[in-house]
């Protein structure tokens, strides 16, 4: 690494600046990428780190500013351009056909030929295979896509990113769908591009990946360039505080409450063929977590308490008293809030302004006389909603697709408190969202216990888990396999329970 | 891609809701630009004016309040993010079923004999019924089945047609009575419709059904999980979006004074035309009765104003058909300047 820090740069941007109507995105921002590291950009959401990475990837052309390449200067009209020019992006959400092979993903529109002009499939399937062989990638080229699993899916974009023998690779957050393993044979992959030396800008919002896997850091705020370190010589605590300006005190405010009487009780609840034997009681100003792999049923539970999927076996109970739960609308009656775990498509509605995302759970029960909705008083609860919550806008009217995800999370929170819910059913409450945000929620979610409400929190990031419930119940494969109260809990002792 | 480029103002007080130019401001425009040239060209060829003549404009709004009426109920749907197909057969099957509960008694050949000179409350009502029926029909395919719209709509579309066929045995059901043709005539179609947007005007804009709409049609799957009943509200939708359709068939009956199966063939199409025209996005979420009422006048000053200036009438399709493409194209425009 130290041997490569002198070479010229692959990829060098000054003074960038790119302004979108009403926001300035980027301002003066600069960034050196050099051959045979890896770059890692962090920043909260809304920090910049996304136009930088489409500016990059030639998505937008900078308002003012230089991108060089390999010393010499460029404008990248386009995608097709950047990688043209040796810039490859692998995407947050992928962009593979679900309905065309492994194969024919990675080399569209640079099939090999036959001499009649027909695909040469054998060809095809020979260089994908070559491809997988020399990244240690082992999936079967001509699966259709649609087959794969998400972590397959990543891999395979990653190989088609290197098949364009790209020196600069982007990725954006490539882990935030994988489990650990495969997180270990990316980081393998990315090992080995580096060895290579390809650069590979790697955004992220893990900190724990970022010593492990980076050489460099860059991190931005507000649109603006802040420092860039190498990782060797940061701390954590260094780089949060360039994140957000300024020192965030406790990360995990768990703050001990009185716990109250039990709210809700399940018995051996479970949806045929997903998940079964979950028992648990929870207490008013309790908040249990709940850990487990990706896929161990921890949504399942959620989903089936809630009643977006009805449980098949077992039985709720609601303060003392036998429940059936089939729709939300019944579980909202019974005082419970969901905060699911896709934003995107499970919460937000993202055309619609912040006041229509923040209205529709509370208008099932309150606001409205004789069908019409009491528009000033919501509007002002909401705005004050809004204030509690320190949702970063100039306006409910704006349409919330504009908002940072941290943000965004925020307006769907509120949409639960306004509601005044028992209890309040979190699931990866912080995935995806800036450090600064994630706090805030965490703080949120303590002082909501202290007030009594119970919390089921769902979360795959360990250290919010042990550092925010009061017990943990852990699940694998559609099973539970305890609970632990929080003195006893530890990572090794959960992870033991999530795996055996 | 991702969006979270936008950081905005950081400031904690809200300003008062923004005074933006209503998003109707620029179709409206596109009204003003389309009667003036229709003006212009009325003084070039005929020699006289296209806008400032009252029996044209009473025949412009006329012809349209029947396709107003579909268009409000066609407007809910597509906000959903649905279609429906079925209006204009819907106008034919409760066109013939409400006249032929119209017919006076001294007509020998009457559908219902013993069923004539009744009071116009009854041909109204079976008319709207009718109506409702296959409303709920397509409502509850959508809801319960799954299958998309488009097909569920396209199912009864055809079904209608033929029992209006088989109920009128291809012949036209004439003879009604005075009281009921009072529906059609003058200007009264005109008022209905204007009644119905009002009202549905101020049910999207007020009401929690309104806001629930929007919901269903910007993300379902959020608005489950919200609590908010899809499924049944969208056999409402489309047993409203059907209640009108047969207030337009009733409507067109008795101002033909006669009901017919070939009533109301493309009806549909000219209804999910003007309300694309106003603005309603086809992917739901977004749409306004304002811009469906807009919609509606373009589509009437247009055909109108191509009469006026002798075109003929197979041109006007084809214009009609550039229009709906440009509309839906600046739509995804408009899409794709709000995610920048």
């Amino acid at each position: 690494m130290s041997d490569t820090a002198t070479a010229a740069p692959l990829l060098e941007i000054e003074g960038i600046r790119k302004a979108f109507p009403g926001v300035v995105a980027l301002d003066d921002v600069r960034f050196r990428l050099r051959a045979g590291t890896v770059h890692a950009l962090m920043g909260e959401n809304g920090a910049g780190k996304s136009t930088l990475m489409k500016i990059i990837a030639g998505v937008y052309v900078p308002d003012q500013g230089e991108v060089r390449i390999k010393g010499r200067p460029l404008v990248l009209n386009g995608p097709l351009d950047a990688l043209n020019n040796g810039i490859a992006m692998i995407h947050q959400e992928l962009n593979l056909m679900p309905y065309m092979t492994v194969a024919e993903n990675i080399w569209i529109r640079r099939e090999p030929k036959t001499r009649l002009g027909f695909v040469d499939h054998g060809e095809l399937r020979r260089r994908t295979q070559a491809l997988f062989d020399r990244l240690v990638i082992d999936i079967d080229p001509e699966t259709e896509v649609r087959s794969l699993s998400i972590a397959a899916r990543q891999m395979v974009e990653i190989a088609k990113a290197v098949s364009f023998d790209s020196d600069v690779l982007i990725m954006d957050e490539p882990t935030s769908a994988l489990t650990e393993k495969e997180v270990e044979h990316l980081f393998r992959i990315i090992r080995q591009l580096r060895a290579q030396g390809k650069g590979i800008v790697y955004i992220t919002h893990k900190m724990n990946e970022l010593f492990e896997i980076a050489d460099e850091v860059s991190v931005f705020r507000d649109g603006r360039y802040i420092d860039t370190r190498l990782s060797t010589e940061v701390t954590r605590d260094d780089i949060i505080k360039m994140m957000v300006g300024r020192e965030v005190t406790q990360m995990f405010p768990k703050e001990t409450v009185p716990i109250g009487d039990v709210v809700l009780s399940v018995k051996d609840l479970g949806v045929d063929g997903i998940f079964g034997g979950v028992s648990f009681d929870l207490r008013a100003g309790e908040i249990l977590g709940l850990a487990g792999l990706v896929g161990s049923g921890r949504s399942n539970v959620a989903e089936a308490l809630f009643g977006v999927v009805p449980a098949t076996t077992g039985s709720i109970a609601i303060e003392g008293i036998d429940v059936r739960v089939d729709t939300p609308a019944q579980a909202m009656k019974f005082g419970m809030a969901f905060l699911t775990e896709d934003r995107k498509d499970t919460g937000c509605f993202l055309i619609l302004d912040i006041l229509s995302n923040m209205e529709t759970a509370v208008l099932q029960q309150h606001y409205v006389k004789f069908g019409f909705v009491q528009r000033e008083r919501l509007r002002s609860d909401c705005e004050a909603m809004s204030r509690t919550l320190r949702v970063k806008t100039p306006s409910l009217d704006e349409v919330i697709q504009n908002l940072s995800g941290g943000n965004q999370q925020k307006v769907l929170i509120g949409r639960w408190l306004l509601t005044k819910p028992k209890i309040l059913i979190l699931d990866e409450p912080t995935r995806g969202i800036d450090v600064g945000a994630k706090a805030e929620i965490h703080r949120l979610v303590s002082k909501l216990a202290g007030e009594g409400v119970a919390v089921l929190m769902i979360s795959s990031e360990m250290p919010e888990v042990l550092g925010m419930s009061d017990r943990v119940l852990v699940m694998h494969e559609g099973r539970m396999t305890g609970i632990v109260d929080r003195k006893d809990a530890d990572q090794v002792r959960i992870m033991e329970l999530a795996s055996q | 891609m991702s969006i979270n480029t936008t950081v905005g103002a950081q400031s904690m007080t809200f300003k008062p809701p923004k005074r933006r130019w209503p998003p109707e401001l620029s179709i409206f425009l596109v009204l003003i630009g389309i009667s003036l040239f229709f003006e212009a060209l009325g003084w070039a060829l005929n020699g006289q004016s296209f806008l400032f003549n009252l029996d044209r404009l009473q025949i412009i709004i006329l012809q349209m309040a029947v396709i107003g009426i579909i268009a409000v109920g066609v407007n809910l749907v597509i906000i959903t993010s649905g279609i429906d197909l079925s209006s204009g057969s819907v106008v034919a099957a409760s066109a013939v079923v409400a006249a032929s509960l119209a017919q006076v008694s001294d007509f020998p050949r009457a559908v219902f004999p013993q069923l004539t000179d009744m009071a116009p409350i009854w041909p109204i009502l079976a008319g709207v019924a009718i109506g409702v029926v296959i409303g709920v029909i397509n409502g509850a395919l959508i809801a319960y089945t799954g299958i998309p719209p488009f097909i569920a709509t396209l199912g009864t579309m055809v079904a209608a047609r033929g029992f209006a066929k088989w109920f009128t045995g291809g012949m036209p059901v004439s003879m009604l009575t005075d009281s009921f043709a009072w529906i059609g005539s003058g200007a009264n179609p005109v008022f209905i419709f204007l009644i119905i947007a009002a009202i549905f005007h101020v049910v999207l804009r007020y009401t929690r059904f309104g806001k629930f709409t929007y919901a269903i049609g910007a993300n379902r799957q959020a608005a489950v999980v919200s609590g908010i009943n899809v499924q049944r509200h969208l056999i409402w939708i489309y047993a409203i979006a059907g209640l009108l359709s047969g207030i337009a068939g009733t409507v067109t009956a008795a101002r033909a004074i006669s009901g017919q199966s070939g009533m109301g063939v493309m009806y549909e199409l000219d209804a999910i035309a003007a309300v694309v025209i106003g603005g309603t996005s086809l992917s739901g979420g977004i749409g306004r009765i304002t811009g469906t009422v807009i919609g509606v006048l373009i589509l009437g000053v247009m055909t109108s104003g191509f009469t006026f200036i002798r075109i003929d009438a197979y041109y006007q399709e084809m214009v009609k058909g550039a229009i709906i493409v440009a509309a839906v194209v600046a739509d995804m425009y408009r899409q794709r300047k709000r995610r920048s």
